[in-house]
């Protein structure tokens, strides 16, 4: 009994050293310790302005071969409706596709010759939309806008006096729960965050225990008794509260820049952040223990990254996604941190809301971490 | 017998050390595919002994010294280290040893005193015990202010004293050291030696490589190894007149002529 | 020149030696690929949603299984209480809710207009506004589908036509986009670190006392990720053509073109981020963390560069990425020739020297 206790709290201050000495690195190297800082708060600055998927001024070629009051007509109400910029008017089809490959037009309105002669004789009339479709969505949402403004135009053209039958009207109310403002701010804000949080918990730690190796001063510990736990531990402290610490930033940086507070209570977010953080420090060392050199760490490390960050949920829904990738996403932590974020930080979701998420990266803390501890040989 | 002045031998003490060496080997063999490193050895270091570990480049002194301290896997062959088995029991070997290695492994950005901190700390040794020994120490190593510089700013003399200073500080049973004096000039390395002596007068077992020949005279005992195997081994003194040599130059001539290893 | 192809193949067989970082240099960028040509959609699709309807009326089961058929929404659950789609919306379940007022059959019958609640989760703003429209584009087609009477006068039949990409696949967008982030990184990250560790290590200080001038040194580590980049852009172009099935309509070797001046740009990026920095986790912390994010978010992989405002229009516009995705999209999906895209080689090729210039300079610097 009692040597069982004298030795935990030997264990327990030889991790008090290991510590000391991280913290003296890690504060003695002063561009990289401003760097840490610094690169999540400019990037918290900058990076959520950019997310848009917003369509405004998407440039309008238009082709009018009929030259009649309801042609001009149209193309009034298309550039006055806020979502259309005329590029230029065109005298061929041809010249406008030309305005689309010089990246000048992105959609192309062609309305032929005698439109408005066959609308009054004829009742119906074509005229042909074509959009530059290499983004598909942009694409889609472009001709989705252009399509309804002609549809409300076709209405206002259609005479008082033409009997046009009984319509069927639904009144669709729309309401924008959590976002009414439908500001894209309070939902980049919490992602990035997310992201940078990660940067800073995994990648420095996936480079320690390499370069350690690479310095050879692992040697020196290795032929010490320090259980492989304890070693690990002390090199994973450091990072988890680095990471904290990015994340209190961040929300303060969220709250004074962009008046962000989470509906929900901030103790859940810090109580996922807790395990979270946790997980990346873990596959970080599983990275080191495993590299022989830092540049391989750090390779292997933005290889997973990135493929984390592209699948969290953040850019693209992961609903849409085909079901083989959302099954890859089951096992991607930061999808799971980017939900919290969004149930905690939008919709004030409660502790049990977020349960089936917490449970998840517990399971990772103790799935990486564990096999980082098995992994890390002292005896080679 | 030397007092137990801190509680990881005393505590280790009561395991037993039978045959009473510091360390035994027999048959000890590493290999790595093909190549064997270390061809069955076998020896014994008694305690307080200054033992000598000789051979050319690529002899496999440091292979066979790092399996006595844990951080290899012999292939086969039998081992004790301070009375601990080298496949079973690392871990209490490790709490008896020091060790410093051929390449420099100290922090470089942490300074003297704060590697002697860490090290202090990782063997269990309390605060107050760090700082006095801390004091004595740098008093030994006789630096003045150098002692707050980053150790990486030091003269790489002053290093090799310092690695040796941290590989003995928290006073283990043997401490292992490879190729201490590498790179040295004569009069750092006799220095380097008085350390060593004053060391192993505290009841220190010694155990360094060397392929300085010179150096082999201030051993109690040498072994020369060649091509993986022990050839000789005796004190200084019973190797020159073995070989019928004026110093152990010529007697490590004598031996080295028969090696296959050829390391270019 | 003979003293600098001996420091390209000690490069290379740096790079050999370490038989895993090729294999992931090579590996990686396909992994990746393949991963996200499938993966990654702007498309809105299979969106959860559910149902409070207290009308239970014909044409309300009607317009519930007429929005659940369409490939853009998946019904999962029926309500019957405010407290119960909160739950729901606030556990992540559903991204909409449609509510269906009691009186809807009723006033649809008799006076031909109902109201309709649709409640979008605007958490993510983006898939919101889709949904929404998405929804009301079906509810659209359904009152023409129910009312009594189809012909409508003055009809304009509108013909919409997708050029370059008529089945809007999210592929065509994603690849080059992916192709200039993974070139991005490799390039800049490997040679920056790759320098960074001989300083570290020292080992720089026995290149540079060689008479070869440092420069070349520099560059000599620069050559073979070059190589490596190029092999990747291959592999990359390979796998997007047969496996993805995106078209390569321009000329190929205008595309090579346009690569090797992007990875260029790359290269002498790494050098710089080299010639500031004297640790690798310094380098890394720039190459890595500082420049991972604002390429994915501000090159136009994913949000358009035209909807930013200008100060991000601005920052983008001295990313590198940036300049080679609007290329390379104009080159391999839309089949256009070089006087297309001389604006942005010249553009990339001016980054280059100035990179290469500053980077030069600073190494000038320290000896």
């Amino acid at each position: 009994m009692n040597e069982n206790k004298r030795k935990i709290r030997s264990q327990w201050s030889t991790l008090k050293f290991l510590l000391q000495k991280e913290f003296l690195q890690i504060f003695r190297d002063k561009t990289i310790l401003k760097m840490i800082i610094a690169l999540p708060v400019v990037q918290l600055l900058i990076l959520p302005w950019a997310a848009t998927f917003e369509q405004r001024n998407i440039s309008l070629s238009v082709v009018d071969n009929d030259h009649s009051t309801f042609s001009r007509k149209l193309t009034e109400k298309i550039t006055s409706s806020g979502y259309f910029r005329l590029a230029d008017y065109s005298v061929s089809y041809s010249q406008a596709l030309t305005a689309v490959e010089r990246n000048d037009a992105d959609l192309i309105l062609e309305i032929p010759y005698r439109f408005e002669d066959d609308l009054i004789r004829e009742q119906s009339a074509g005229i042909m939309i074509s959009v530059n479709a290499v983004n598909g969505q942009k694409a889609g949402l472009g001709s989705a806008y252009l399509s309804q403004i002609i549809n409300d135009f076709n209405q206002e053209i259609i005479p008082p006096d033409v009997q046009s039958g009984r319509q069927n009207r639904i009144n669709v109310v729309p309401y924008y729960r959590y976002n009414t403002q439908m500001n894209y701010r309070n939902y980049m804000v919490p992602g990035i965050l997310v992201m940078l949080v990660t940067l800073i918990g995994g990648v420095p730690a996936a480079l320690n225990i390499v370069k350690e190796k690479e310095t050879g001063t692992i040697e020196q510990i290795n032929v010490t008794p320090i259980p492989k736990a304890i070693f690990i531990l002390g090199k994973l402290i450091p990072f988890w509260m680095m990471g904290l610490l990015i994340l209190t930033i961040g929300l303060i940086v969220a709250f004074i820049v962009y008046g962000l507070v989470p509906a929900g209570r901030l103790f859940n977010i810090y109580i996922f952040a807790f395990f979270y953080l946790l997980t990346f420090s873990g596959i970080g060392l599983l990275i080191s223990t495993y590299s022989e050199t830092q540049q391989q760490a750090m390779f292997v490390a933005f290889f997973f990254l990135i493929i984390f960050f592209l699948l969290s949920g953040l850019f693209t829904p992961i609903s849409s996604m085909p079901h083989y990738a959302q099954a890859i996403t089951r096992f991607n932590p930061v999808r799971y941190f980017v939900e919290v974020m969004r149930l905690v930080f939008m919709k004030g979701s409660g502790f049990s809301d977020i349960m089936p998420q917490l449970l998840h990266v517990i399971g990772f803390a103790v799935f990486f971490n564990g096999w980082a501890v098995w992994n890390y040989k002292k005896t080679s | 017998m030397k007092s137990s002045d801190n509680h990881i031998t005393s505590s280790s003490d009561s395991t037993g050390n039978p045959s009473g060496f510091m360390i035994e080997t027999g048959n000890l063999t590493k290999k790595f595919g093909d190549f064997t490193a270390v061809d069955h050895i076998s020896f014994q270091v008694s305690k307080g002994e200054i033992f000598g570990f000789l051979g050319a480049n690529g002899a496999g002194k440091t292979t066979a010294m790092r399996m006595l301290c844990g951080l290899l896997s012999p292939t086969s062959g039998k081992g004790r280290v301070a009375g601990f088995d080298i496949y079973k029991e690392q871990d209490n070997i490790k709490r008896n040893i020091g060790y410093m290695s051929q390449r420099f492994s100290l922090y470089e950005d942490l300074t003297v005193k704060e590697n002697m901190r860490l090290f202090g700390g990782i063997y269990g040794m309390d605060n107050k015990d760090i700082k006095t020994k801390t004091a004595d120490s740098l008093q030994e190593l006789g630096l003045g202010s150098e002692q707050n510089l980053l150790v990486k700013y030091l003269p790489s003399g002053i290093k090799q004293k310092v690695a040796f200073a941290v590989s003995v500080f928290h006073s283990p049973k043997i401490v292992f050291l490879d190729e201490p004096t590498g790179g040295v000039d004569p009069i750092a390395r006799r220095k380097f030696w008085e350390m060593i002596y004053r060391a192993s007068e505290q009841g220190i077992t010694i155990f360094v490589t060397t392929h300085y020949m010179d150096e082999a005279e201030y051993c109690n005992r040498v072994s020369m190894m060649v091509d993986g195997r022990i050839d000789a081994l005796d004190s200084p003194v019973n190797l020159r007149t073995q070989f019928n040599a004026r110093n152990m130059d010529e007697v490590f001539r004598s031996l080295a002529r028969k090696a296959k290893r050829i390391f270019p | 020149m003979v003293r600098f192809s001996i420091f390209v193949k000690k490069e290379f067989l740096h790079i050999f030696r370490d038989v895993r970082t090729m294999l992931l240099l090579l590996a990686m960028p396909m992994i990746q690929l393949i991963i996200f040509g499938y993966a990654i959609t702007n498309e809105i699709k299979n969106t959860p949603f559910a149902v409070w309807n207290e009308s239970n009326c014909n044409p309300a089961t009607q317009l519930i299984q007429k929005i659940n058929g369409s490939q853009y929404f998946d019904l999962t659950g029926y309500y019957t209480s405010v407290g119960e789609i909160n739950k729901a919306f606030q556990q992540g379940k559903i991204k909409m809710a449609v509510i269906i007022p009691n009186q809807f059959g009723n006033d649809l019958f008799h006076t031909g207009k109902a109201d309709l609640q649709i409640i979008a989760d605007a958490s993510d703003p983006n898939e919101a506004s889709a949904v929404t429209s998405y929804v009301q584009q079906i509810i659209m087609q359904f009152q023409q589908e129910s009312s009594p009477e189809k012909t409508i006068p003055y009809a304009i039949r509108q013909e919409v036509k997708m050029l370059y990409n008529p089945q809007s696949e999210s592929a065509y967008n994603f690849v080059p986009g992916i192709m200039g982030l993974v070139l991005m990184l490799i390039c800049s990250m490997m040679t920056s670190i790759s320098i960074v560790r001989e300083k570290e290590q020292g080992t720089m200080e026995i290149l540079l006392v060689s008479p070869v001038k440092p420069i070349f040194i520099v560059l000599s580590k620069a050559v073979p990720y070059f190589l490596i980049a190029m092999i990747d852009v291959i592999s990359i172009l390979l796998l997007s053509r047969f496996l993805l099935h995106v078209p390569i309509e321009g000329n190929i070797f205008l595309i090579l073109l346009l690569c090797m001046t992007f990875t260029l740009s790359a290269l002498s990026l790494g050098l710089l981020i080299s010639s500031i920095t004297k640790t690798q986790q310094a380098a890394m912390l720039i190459s890595g963390i500082g420049l991972m994010l604002p390429t994915i978010l501000l090159s136009g992989l994913i949000f358009q560069i035209e909807n930013m405002p200008l100060i991000l229009r601005l920052v983008s516009d001295i990313l590198p990425a940036k300049w080679f995705i609007t290329a390379i999209k104009d080159v391999m999906i839309k089949g256009l020739g070089f006087t297309a895209i001389w604006q942005e080689c010249a553009i990339l090729t001016g980054m280059t020297v100035f990179l290469l210039f500053v980077s030069i300079k600073r190494f000038k610097n320290r000896l």
